[in-house]
Order: structure tokens, then C-alpha cells, then sequence
């Protein structure tokens, strides 16, 4: 059982937990990822590590609620268990031999990108952000990233804050107009919008990084529930992975294989709501 | 008394009602049905069935004790050398092995040791498993990776040699394949939960959720005090077939199928949280006990028809003899001499599966004949789930992470056949991670003779 030890609400249905895992957090890179279950009849689901504190033993994530199981973990408070909490996952993200960097986050991607930012202005990179989400309540550790990055960026589909429009749109002006370069782009996001950036990367030559979030179950590399295409060769994003070349993953495949459960996950959520308060207490 | 030819009958659930439950299928044996087949065995003075046991298990002593209703006693007999009779009792190919070899065989049939093995460890199960002797405790510690039978079995000899034992399991669950891939019908889950109670008791510690190589290293033990470090990882590494169509959604490896329906009991959804899709029509590539697991899953979970897709024919078969019988009665189709060659789909979803169909050539490396092709025989089998059930190999997370294991080219860990001793002092393996997929029996002999070798090393007597 897992203790925690903080909870925060930062934007509507985001929300941020700080859990006690010593053994994952002596470990923990960024890029890595965790799997958790909230209860024993519950789904094991992988959620990116946020932030670790290898003295406190405690590890953050921050996650998003639209189905089951993050739901019955939004309703779980400070000073509760968390059943099962296993990590660190994947491989560790690389930032070796790179000089300037744009990170782009989408949604709840800005927290698994905050790590990494972090980790990179420790290495002496500089990185420019992009933060991109729904509407201005929506966006979430800004204040946090900003001290590690050269320039941040906002975006906001219905322009409440910052650039009115999509991270991608504000990429396009940082290359086009402005002729930034960078060594490499680095975007976490939902998975249309890590499509459209290595689309328009791929055009401006610029290696990138994507982090891929196929449906997972072990997290070890043994049910291959996980497999990505990338370039000829399958991949299991959770070994493998999750970081890969965003010119060569066919996201269109990636699509189609996250949405297979789609009517089971909306049985469960209905299940749930149905059932007014979650089994596990 | 003239010897009776045919083998006592086990009572099993009727197959048309067995292939929509996940209860289990075989019955067992009431205690004068096992008494009635333990006087079958005429007590050979030189028991050629003990030669066919991989852990050389007392088998005429422990059946002699069953002919005298002294059932405790007997499962007491069979634990001298077995740890888990309960287990193995159901899932040893024993036909290959002990009853193989007996000597009833030249007259008629074997005696059912399996069944009696099972018979004398339930019984003791329902009424409790004796506490075990409190060993005199070292302040040595050893740990343990992995949780399957290598595991479990080095653990309990460890212990009872008075080790400070801990085993680490990355799973949520202990007990390996025993819970992740050996569906409930066959092996029910709370006696594998019994066996890790008793192994609790002698004082063995368990954390779940850890997984070397990424949670802890091999070096990270031996820093944190651990004198010696057992690897019982297993096989867990899923094959695909490369063939076209193989990403597309309703394609499953069996580890992954398994799984989501066992471990995570995706049969109970929406109870279980785990979802998995319900097929209608389902494909099993594979001849061994994964794929027919895999397959009479599928079967209970609601499909109208499952195939068994086998490229040679049932001799060739690697799965228990009984399985193959029980999928039969319970209706799976066998394709034999098939082989799949493409995966077809529309909007990403399987549809169908092109198969051809193979003759036996001339036997090849394993001895079994080669399957061919047979040209122009191209077909395709309308489906809407395929299940890839082809084998599996060891994960490289741990050897990629320990500084000087070697390993074979395949990802075996390389160790010592009589001591599981690795190229890294201290550090023994055994089990499927070493042999590659095998069974449950071979991967408790190798826990067993590495917990002796580790005892060894500690300092301990022979
Ligand atoms: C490596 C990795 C890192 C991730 N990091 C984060 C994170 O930091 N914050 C965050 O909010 N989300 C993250 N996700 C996504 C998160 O795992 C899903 O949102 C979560 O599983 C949804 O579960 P649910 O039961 O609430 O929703 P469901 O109703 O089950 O599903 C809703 C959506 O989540 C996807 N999903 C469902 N189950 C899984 C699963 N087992 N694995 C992956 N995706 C699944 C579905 O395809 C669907 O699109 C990450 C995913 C991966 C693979
Ligand atoms: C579906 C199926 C049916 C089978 N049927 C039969 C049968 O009828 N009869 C028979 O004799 N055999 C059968 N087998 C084979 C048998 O189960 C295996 O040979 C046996 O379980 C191997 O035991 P093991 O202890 O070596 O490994 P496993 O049982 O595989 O256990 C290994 C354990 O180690 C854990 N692990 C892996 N990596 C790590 C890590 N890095 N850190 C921590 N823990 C880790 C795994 O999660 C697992 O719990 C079957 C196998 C399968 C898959
Ligand atoms: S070989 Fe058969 S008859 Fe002889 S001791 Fe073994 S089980 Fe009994
Ligand atoms: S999650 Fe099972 S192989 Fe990656």
C-alpha cells in the first residue's frame, strides 16, 4: 500500500498526487513512468513520474481524469492508499550532447515534461516551452517550469490566454517566422498533436521526440499489449519506450489500438456512476 | 486381488456445462476412490515411476500410505521432495514422466499417481496444513526474484535452512504463471494463495511490486546486506509470428490475453475493472498448454467457435495429453497442419486469417518432422480474434542490468545444471529463465538444487 501524502487540484479534473514509493523514487528518471492499481479488482494503469524526492522516498504524478480507474483515484485523499504502485518504468529519457531544445507540452503532457525541462536546464541546455491546453483553467505548471526554461509559450484552443490557437501553430511561427532552431523537439501530448508537431518538424528536418501512451498492462515488456510501430521495426513502448523517433511512429496505427477498448471503457465509467460511490471502500 | 487394467475414473464437470464457467474441470478423488487406485500400484522394489520424476518424488511409499488412509501422512511423504503437491498434481505432464515409466503400463494403464498426488494434497489442505517446524534463524540474507515455482521453491528451502529469505515480485500477485497464465479452471487461485500462506508462516517475506533491473539491481541487493540472490524470472517475452496484419486490433499475444482473463480477471468485467473484448470467432496459433489455456478462455468468456491453428500434427503436440483431451470435449476445433501466413482487417480490427496448409517433411533439430508448406493450399479463415500462443523467452531487463551475468544468445541466463551457479558469485538462477519456457516441475528441481548450492556458499553443511 502507498501512501498519500499530498493532493492538489490544478485545473479542472487535473489533478497531482505525492505518493510514498522509496524504492521507485531512488530510482526515478526523468521520462520514466510508473503503474498503478487503486484497488484489487482495479485496472493497472501507467501514469508518467512528475517530479521524485529520492530524500522524502515520495514520487508526484499528475494525471487527468476521464475513465474508471483515474476517477476512483481522484477520489482518493491525502492520508489514503494507493494499492499498487510499481516503477520506475521505460527508459529514461537522453538529453546527451544537446545545446537548445523545445519542449512542447499539450494537456496533462506538461507534467511529464516538467522533469525533463528540469533535468535539461541542470545540464546547462536551453530549452524554450510551449504549454498548450483547452483554455486558460486548463493549464497546468507553468509557474513550476518557467525558472528552468529560456521562453515559455502558451497556448489556448479559445485564445483565454496566450497564442489563440494550437501548440503546433506556435511551433510553425517559432521555426517559420522567427527562424529559431533547435537540436531537437521534444512533445508529450495527446497523440494528434505529437502527430501534427512531427509532421511539421519532419519539414523543417528537426529530430523529435515523442512519448507514446499505448494501452499497457505488465509495463515489463511480456504481454506486448504495447506494441508501436516504429519505422519497420514493432516496438513495446514500455521498454523500449516510451520515448521514440516521432518521424518514424505511425501514429494513424497508434490511434486505432488506444481506442480498442473504447466501449468497455465507457461500460465501466457507467458502472461507476451507476454505482454512486467507487467498490473500493 | 487381480489387478485391475483400467485406472480409477476422476470426476470432472460435464463438458457442456464446464465450457461457460471457469470452475474447475477435474473433480478429484473422493478418499475411497483414492484408495481404490492406490491398490493398483504393486509397490515395484526398484519403482521405475521415481526414475521418470524430475524431483525423484517417493511415489510407491507415499501411495502405500494412501492404501492405509493415512492421507496427511502421504501428502507429508510427497513434500519431503515436492513443496507444491497441491500444483503439481494438476499441471505435471505426468503422462511424459512418473506414469510414463510405470510399470502397469505393459499390461494396461499406469497407475493415476497425478491424481493421487492431488488427492493426498487437498485433503491435507482442507484441513489445514500442519505448521512448519520453526527453523533455527541465521541473521543471513538472501533474496529471492521472482515468485513463480523457482522461486517459491528456493524460497522454502532456504527458509527452513534458516535464511532471512525476502522474494521480490514485480507483479501485483504472487505465484508467477501459477496466477498469470494457468487459467482458474485448472488451477483454482486460492490454493496457489495457500501455498505462499504457508511459505508466509516459515517466515519468508514478499514484496510485490518490484522489478529488478528497473526497481532494485542485482547490485543494489548485495549493497542492502542480501549475501546471496536466487533469479526465478521465468520465460515472459511473448513471440509474434512477423507475418502482415499482426498490430491489428483483436490480435493478442496469449501472454497478454492470459492475463488481462486471469490475473486481472477480465472474465468478471465489469466487476473487474480489466476489459477484454468478446470474439465471436477466435483463432489460437500454437500446440502447447498456452494455447489451449489460451483457447478454452476464449471458449468461456462467450466465442461460438475457437481454433486451435497447429503448423505439425496432435503427435507433435507439446501440451498434457488431458488438456487436449478436455479441449476436444469441450468443442475447440483443432486445424492441424496449418499454418497462418496473414492477418487480414478492416478498419484496423482482425476479420480474418489466411492460413496454409502444411504436410511432415523429415525431422529436424528437435526430432519432431518438419511441417511444409503445401503449395496452392492458401485459405482463409474468417475470424475476429487471433491469440498468438508461440512460445516465449526469457526478459532481458535483469541481465541488461547486472554487471558480469552472462547469458545465452536467446537471453537464457547461463547457470550450473546441479547448482544453478551463474558466472556471478553469489548470484544463482534457475527455471524457465534458464531453460527457456518449460514446466512447473523442472523449475522447482531448480530452485531446490540451488537453494542447496546457496546454503553451500553461505557456509552452511551439505
Ligand atoms: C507511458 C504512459 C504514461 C502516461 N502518463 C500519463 C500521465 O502522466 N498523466 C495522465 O493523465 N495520463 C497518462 N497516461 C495515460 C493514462 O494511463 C490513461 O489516461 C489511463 O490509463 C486512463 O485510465 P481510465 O480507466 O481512467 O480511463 P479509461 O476509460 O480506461 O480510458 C480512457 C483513455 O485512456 C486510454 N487507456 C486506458 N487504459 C489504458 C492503459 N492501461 N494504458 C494506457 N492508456 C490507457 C484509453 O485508450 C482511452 O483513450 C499515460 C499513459 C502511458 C502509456
Ligand atoms: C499458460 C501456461 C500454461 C502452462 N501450463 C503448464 C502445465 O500444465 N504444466 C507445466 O508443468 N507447466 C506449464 N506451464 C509452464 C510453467 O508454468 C513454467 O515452466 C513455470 O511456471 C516456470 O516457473 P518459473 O518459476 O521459472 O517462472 P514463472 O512462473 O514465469 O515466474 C517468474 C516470476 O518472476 C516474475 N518476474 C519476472 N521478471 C521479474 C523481475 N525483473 N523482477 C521481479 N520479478 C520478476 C514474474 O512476474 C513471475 O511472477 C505453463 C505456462 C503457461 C504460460
Ligand atoms: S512403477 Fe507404477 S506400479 Fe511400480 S511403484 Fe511406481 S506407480 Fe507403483
Ligand atoms: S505493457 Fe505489456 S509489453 Fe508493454
Amino acid at each position: 500500500m502507498y501512501k498519500i501524502l499530498r493532493k492538489e487540484k490544478l485545473a479542472p479534473s487535473v489533478y497531482l498526487m505525492e505518493v510514498e514509493a522509496p524504492l521507485v523514487a531512488r530510482k526515478a528518471q526523468p521520462g520514466q513512468f510508473i503503474i498503478l492499481r487503486v484497488y484489487d479488482m482495479g485496472e493497472r494503469i501507467p501514469l508518467t513520474i512528475a517530479d521524485y524526492d529520492r530524500d522524502k522516498g515520495t514520487i508526484t504524478i499528475v494525471f487527468q481524469e476521464i475513465g474508471k480507474t483515474t476517477k476512483l483515484l481522484a477520489a482518493l485523499e491525502e492520508g489514503q492508499y494507493i494499492q499498487d504502485f510499481a516503477g520506475p518504468l521505460g527508459k529514461p529519457s537522453e538529453f546527451d550532447g544537446l545545446k537548445t531544445v523545445l519542449a512542447i507540452g499539450g494537456g496533462v503532457g506538461a507534467a511529464p515534461l516538467y522533469p525533463q525541462v528540469r533535468r535539461m536546464h541542470e545540464m546547462g541546455i536551453d530549452v524554450d516551452v510551449i504549454l498548450g491546453a483547452k483554455s486558460k483553467d486548463y493549464l497546468i505548471l507553468t509557474e513550476e517550469i518557467k525558472p528552468f526554461c529560456r521562453n515559455i509559450y502558451i497556448a489556448t484552443d479559445d485564445g483565454s490566454v496566450g497564442y489563440h490557437g494550437f501548440v503546433s501553430d506556435v511551433l510553425k511561427k517559432l521555426v517559420e517566422e522567427d527562424g529559431q532552431t533547435y537540436d531537437r523537439v521534444i512533445a508529450i501530448g495527446p497523440l494528434i498533436m505529437m502527430k501534427v508537431v512531427s509532421g511539421i518538424t519532419k519539414q523543417y528536418d528537426i529530430p523529435t521526440i515523442v512519448s507514446m501512451n499505448p494501452i499497457m498492462m505488465d509495463g515489463t515488456g511480456m504481454c506486448g499489449a504495447c506494441r508501436v510501430k516504429v519505422g519497420d521495426e514493432v516496438k513495446h513502448a514500455c521498454v523500449d519506450g516510451p520515448d521514440f523517433d516521432g518521424h518514424l511512429v505511425d501514429f494513424d496505427e497508434a490511434m486505432r489500438r488506444q481506442a480498442f477498448y473504447k466501449d468497455e471503457e465507457r461500460l465501466a465509467l457507467l458502472t461507476l456512476e451507476e454505482g454512486g460511490q467507487c467498490q473500493c471502500h | 486381488m487381480p489387478l485391475k487394467l483400467e485406472r480409477t475414473p476422476m470426476r470432472e464437470q460435464d463438458p457442456a456445462q464446464r465450457r461457460r464457467n471457469f470452475d474447475e474441470v477435474a473433480l478429484g478423488y473422493s478418499p475411497d476412490e483414492a484408495m481404490k487406485e492406490a491398490q493398483r500400484c504393486i509397490q515395484c522394489k526398484r519403482p521405475l515411476c521415481v526414475d521418470g520424476c524430475p524431483v525423484h518424488v517417493q511415489i510407491p511409499q507415499f501411495i502405500k500410505l494412501i492404501t492405509e488412509g493415512r492421507f496427511e501422512d502421504a501428502a507429508q511423504k510427497i513434500k519431503e521432495t515436492n513443496n507444491l503437491p497441491a500444483v503439481c498434481g494438476r499441471v505435471c505432464p505426468q503422462e511424459e514422466q512418473c506414469e510414463a515409466q510405470c510399470v502397469l503400463n505393459r499390461k494396461g494403464q499406469s497407475v493415476a499417481i497425478g491424481r493421487l498426488e492431488r488427492f493426498a494434497a487437498d485433503y491435507q489442505m482442507e484441513r489445514g496444513i500442519p505448521a512448519p517446524e520453526q527453523p533455527i534463524k541465521t541473521d543471513k540474507k538472501v533474496a529471492v526474484i521472482g515468485s513463480g515455482p523457482a522461486g517459491l521453491t528456493a524460497a522454502a528451502d532456504l527458509a527452513k535452512l534458516g535464511y532471512d529469505v525476502t522474494v521480490f515480485e514485480s507483479f501485483h500477485e504472487l505465484g508467477g504463471v501459477l496466477v498469470y497464465g494457468i487459467p482458474e479452471f485448472r488451477l483454482p487461485k486460492a490454493l496457489v494463495k495457500q501455498e505462499i500462506e504457508s511459505l508466509k508462516r516459515l517466515g519468508v517475506n514478499f514484496v510485490t511490486n518490484v522489478i529488478a533491473g528497473n526497481t532494485l539491481t542485482i547490485d543494489d541487493l548485495f549493497d542492502d546486506g542480501y549475501q546471496a540472490v536466487f533469479i526465478g524470472t521465468g520465460a515472459g517475452l511473448p513471440k509474434f509470428m512477423d507475418i502482415p496484419g499482426e498490430s491489428l486490433n483483436g490480435v493478442y499475444s496469449a501472454n497478454e490475453y492470459l492475463t488481462r482473463v486471469n490475473l486481472m480477471k477480465a472474465y468478471l468485467f465489469p466487476k473487474a475493472d480489466t476489459p477484454i473484448k468478446k470474439a465471436h470467432k477466435v483463432a489460437v496459433v500454437g500446440g502447447g498448454n498456452v494455447a489451449m489455456d489460451a483457447a478454452r478462455c476464449a471458449l468461456r468468456l462467450g466465442a461460438d467457435e475457437v481454433h486451435i491453428v497447429y503448423r505439425r500434427s496432435e503427435a507433435e503436440m507439446p501440451a498434457r495429453a488431458e488438456e487436449v483431451h478436455h479441449a476436444k470435449e469441450e468443442g475447440i476445433i483443432f486445424d492441424l497442419l496449418t499454418n497462418p501466413i496473414r492477418i487480414i482487417g478492416e478498419n484496423g480490427r482482425v476479420t480474418g486469417m489466411e492460413c496454409i496448409k502444411m504436410e511432415l517433411g523429415e525431422p529436424d533439430a528437435s526430432g519432431r518432422r518438419r511441417p511444409m508448406p503445401v503449395k496452392g493450399s492458401e485459405f482463409i479463415m474468417e475470424v475476429d480474434a487471433v491469440i498468438m500462443a508461440l512460445g516465449t523467452t526469457p526478459n532481458p531487463l535483469i541481465a541488461s542490468t547486472t554487471h558480469g551475468l552472462d547469458i545465452q544468445p536467446w537471453g537464457g541466463i547461463i547457470a550450473d545444471e546441479a547448482t544453478g551457479a551463474t558466472s556471478r558469485p553469489g548470484v544463482y538462477a534457475g527455471g524457465d529463465a534458464v531453460t527457456g519456457a518449460a514446466t512447473v516441475i523442472l523449475a522447482m528441481g531448480a530452485g531446490k538444487k540451488a537453494a542447496a548450492a546457496i546454503h553451500e556458499y553461505l557456509g552452511g553443511k551439505k
